[in-house]
């Protein structure tokens, strides 16, 4: 038996990934990231400890078995290792690629007590696009039953919810209002950090359990949820629209040309190629001073498109330090790498239009930390007398969303006092049967957190239809005489539908 | 759910063209005031179109289109019975309430007639007295005078130049109708903004109801990217998924028609790659042996 591996024995040095050099990447779409050769991958395996405690699979929110297929990785049994990781995780080249493992994986693993944590999220991705390459998908015998699942929205939630139910069985459908599915990792996330040909393969994975995908469908107005239910013999739905509704700040001139959500601004060049102009119809009318507000994920995303797109400066402005950004590290130092200029502590106060009243210029104020608020950050605090302005030609809003309102106002579904839906700890919607996940639930969040909520979404919709689940049998038993008929948990619907009869 | 097969087309004059598109689950849901996004190709933008109408026995939408740039030109060259558009999505954002009016006047200024057409007929349906006013730059580009006919219990066709029905714009359709009726208690009015706000300027001082249809630059029409986002009072409104229909008094309409030359310098670039691609093919010899060449 090989000798146990120990914090000294294993290589002690991070494997770096390959990646286009800053300079270059800035004039291209395509990956930052080249991902790991065969070299790197068993190299980087070799430093998991397969350490009893596996803190790693706690952190991560689908609970993948991280150690086992690193193991696999190591004993060069690279389908073993798709095989495991498709246990519980149906997306590893784009999970592989967009978890922030920091904060969750990689963010609890022993080896990152003393050294650099495992690259759980780079071998992740190697086994993902190997499988992409090879052409593994890993398709389950599945018996097919007669309940049938409507899933809102195509997005990570959405996938995963679907691919669980599929598996267990049913009959799926996904709606999606855009002409083609994928949700945010479509229209959000720039191609050199998620290549939409990446997604298009895990969503053809999809197919291939049986799933269907119904785009330009918008629910809510072309069919309510409850017609889903009543009319359309859904047997259950899940819910995963995402926030939608981008926020703007208030302050003047927000209406000025140039001045976009990014939302807007990222849709109109990933999902309608406004990058391609004018080989593709959308306009973009890219910006050359570029300022976006917010340091988030997406903000990142917003100003490297920009300069992408032939933007000369972009600014980066955030209302409190580097510390507190919401953004990954590896996205801040990407963009700090491709000549972002990051404005920390000041805060936008006007936006200035010329005379064709298009944005020139944002004017701007200095903050301090003071306090910690509420969010447990230092709340910023104005420095008085520090105004300036930037000279700038396009504003990007990317400081977060609120509720998307189709859904609340179409459906009888409850809503939160913001405006999301509200559910219980399983997920479960006011109207029976319909679940719910994802940022419509929580408000932004990433894209791993979707998943996890769809596939936990997805076992409460099991138990729910009386469907046997690994993680999930059966709910305790009600004492409740209302939930049970003729001596039957309504709940246990595997054998026989139990119903009143109408008078 | 559909392949979105149009299956009638009328020309109205040489830049307004009719398509009605099959999709019954969408005939099914619509109501007046609503609107589709529609894309023509794959690589097609999305635009926004105000539902003209709907069959919920044929299954299917009618919009009524007019060709000002690259995409509503290419349409009109594209779009014949028995071909397909690639997507039609809808049908959004919140209905038109029908309140308890009595005697309305539906207003209609270019392209704009065709929208509010259902809403004149729910109106008549709905047993209130209906006042069309429709307004055209002339003769040549009149249609559907004879559908408001049918639902309308007066109709006043104003011209620019005065080749039918009054000289003048539908604000003057609108100070007769007003004149005659002081009892009239809501306008719905759907135009170019500048239309819309000169009814709604005409109606303040009266302290009429006035409903204007808002279709500023969108994206998706979910609510997503915030492009459609409008004044209305001291508020900020997403008009795919707050409106379309706002109240006329409310509207900031200077502000939206600044908005809405956003894109025109792009939008101008792409219309004169298009034409020039439409001149190329249409001088270059017809010969069927010759790859066909697509400007994608």
């Amino acid at each position: 038996m090989a000798k146990k591996k120990t914090i000294r024995s294993i290589p002690q040095a991070r494997t770096p990934m390959p990646e286009q050099a800053p300079e270059v990447r800035v004039h291209n779409f395509e990956e930052v990231a080249c991902g790991y050769r065969l070299e790197d991958a068993l190299n980087e395996a070799q430093r998991c400890l397969d350490c009893a405690d596996q803190p790693c699979v706690r952190g991560c929110p689908v609970s993948i078995n991280i150690p086992g297929f690193i193991m696999k990785i190591a004993a060069n049994n690279f389908h073993g290792a798709y095989d495991t990781i498709t246990d519980t995780n149906l997306l590893p080249s784009v999970c592989g690629r967009v978890c922030p493992q920091e904060n969750q994986c990689e963010g609890v693993c022993t080896v990152g007590e003393s050294l650099e944590p495992v690259a759980i999220g780079r071998l992740e991705r190697f086994i993902g696009d190997m499988a992409i390459a090879q052409g593994w998908a890993n398709i389950p015998y599945i018996e097919r039953h007669r309940f049938k699942v409507g899933i809102v929205g195509s997005g990570p939630a959405g996938m995963a919810c679907a691919a669980d139910m599929a598996k267990a069985g049913c009959e799926v459908i996904v709606f999606e209002a855009f002409h083609e599915p994928g949700g945010v990792l479509k229209y959000g996330i720039p191609d050199f950090r998620l290549p939409n040909s990446v997604v298009d393969v895990e969503i053809e994975k999809l197919t291939r359990l049986g799933i269907k995908f119904e785009c330009n469908t918008l629910v809510g107005r072309l069919f309510t949820i409850e017609q889903m239910l009543t009319e359309m013999g859904f047997h259950a739905v899940f819910v995963g629209t995402g926030a939608g509704y981008p926020t703007f700040m208030g302050i003047p001139g927000e209406s000025l040309g140039g001045v976009l959500s990014a939302n807007e601004w990222l849709t109109r060049c990933n999902l309608m190629r406004g990058r391609d102009f004018p080989n593709f119809d959308t306009p973009l009318q890219p910006g050359k001073r570029v300022a976006v507000i917010g340091a988030g994920n997406t903000a990142m995303d917003a100003m490297r498109v920009a300069l992408r797109v032939g933007a000369e400066k972009v600014h980066c402005v955030y209302r409190r330090s580097a510390t507190e950004a919401p953004a990954r590290a590896e996205e801040i130092h990407h963009a700090q790498q491709e000549g972002i200029d990051f404005q920390w502590l000041t805060a936008p106060l006007e936006l200035i239009g010329d005379d064709a009243n298009n944005v020139r210029a944002m004017r701007c104020i200095r903050m301090q930390l003071g306090e910690p608020d509420a969010s447990g950050r230092r709340r910023p605090e104005v420095v008085p007398g520090s105004e300036f302005e930037i000279e700038t030609d396009m504003v990007v809003f990317a400081i977060g969303t609120n509720a998307n309102p189709i859904l609340g106002q179409t459906s009888g579904l409850k809503l939160d006092k913001r405006g999301y839906i509200a559910t219980d700890e399983n997920l479960a919607t006011s109207i029976a049967g319909v679940f719910a996940g994802g940022d419509i639930v929580t408000g932004a969040a990433t894209v791993i957190q979707a998943m996890g909520a769809g596939r936990k979404a997805a076992r409460g919709m099991k138990a729910w239809l009386g469907l046997r689940d690994s993680d999930s049998v059966y709910q305790p038993a009600s004492d409740d005489p209302a939930s049970r008929l003729f001596g039957i948990d309504r709940r246990e619907r595997n054998y026989a539908r139990v119903r009143l009869a109408s008078a | 759910m559909s392949d979105f097969e149009i299956v009638t087309r009328q020309d109205f004059s040489d830049v307004t063209y009719l398509l009605e598109i099959r999709h019954p689950l969408m005939a099914r849901a619509a109501k007046p005031g609503q609107f589709v996004i529609v894309m023509e190709h794959e690589h097609g933008e999305r635009i926004p179109l105000t539902i003209a109408d709907f069959d919920r026995d044929k299954g299917t939408i009618t919009l009524v289109i007019q060709a000002v740039g690259k995409t509503t030109r290419e349409m009109q060259q594209n779009c014949q019975v028995g071909t397909h558009l690639f997507a039609m999505v809808g049908p959004m954002g919140i209905p038109s309430h029908l309140g308890k009016a009595k005697k309305v006047i539906c207003v209609g200024g270019g392209l704009g007639v065709a929208p509010v057409y259902p809403q004149a007929r729910a109106y008549k349906q709905a047993g209130a007295y209906v006042i069309g006013v429709l307004g055209f730059r002339n003769k040549g580009l009149i249609f559907w005078e004879d559908k408001f006919r049918a639902v309308c219990d007066e109709l006043i066709v104003c011209t620019d130049d005065g080749s039918a029905g009054i000289k003048g714009l539908v604000t003057e359709g609108i100070r007769q109708a007003i004149e005659k009726h002081p009892d009239i208690d809501e306008v719905v009015a759907i135009g170019p903004p500048i239309m819309m706000k000169g009814c709604s300027d005409a109606t303040r001082a009266h302290g009429i109801k006035t409903m204007v249809s808002l279709n500023p630059v969108m994206v998706d029409g979910t609510g997503m990217c915030g492009g459609c986002r409008v004044k209305i009072g001291e508020t900020i409104k997403f008009a795919c998924v707050d409106g379309p229909d706002f109240d006329g008094h409310q509207v900031d309409f200077d502000d939206l028609m600044k908005r809405l030359g956003r894109y025109k310098p792009t939008e101008k670039a792409a219309l004169e790659v298009f034409n020039e691609s439409c001149r190329i093919r249409n001088a270059a010899p017809t010969d069927p042996a010759a790859p066909h060449t697509h400007e994608h």
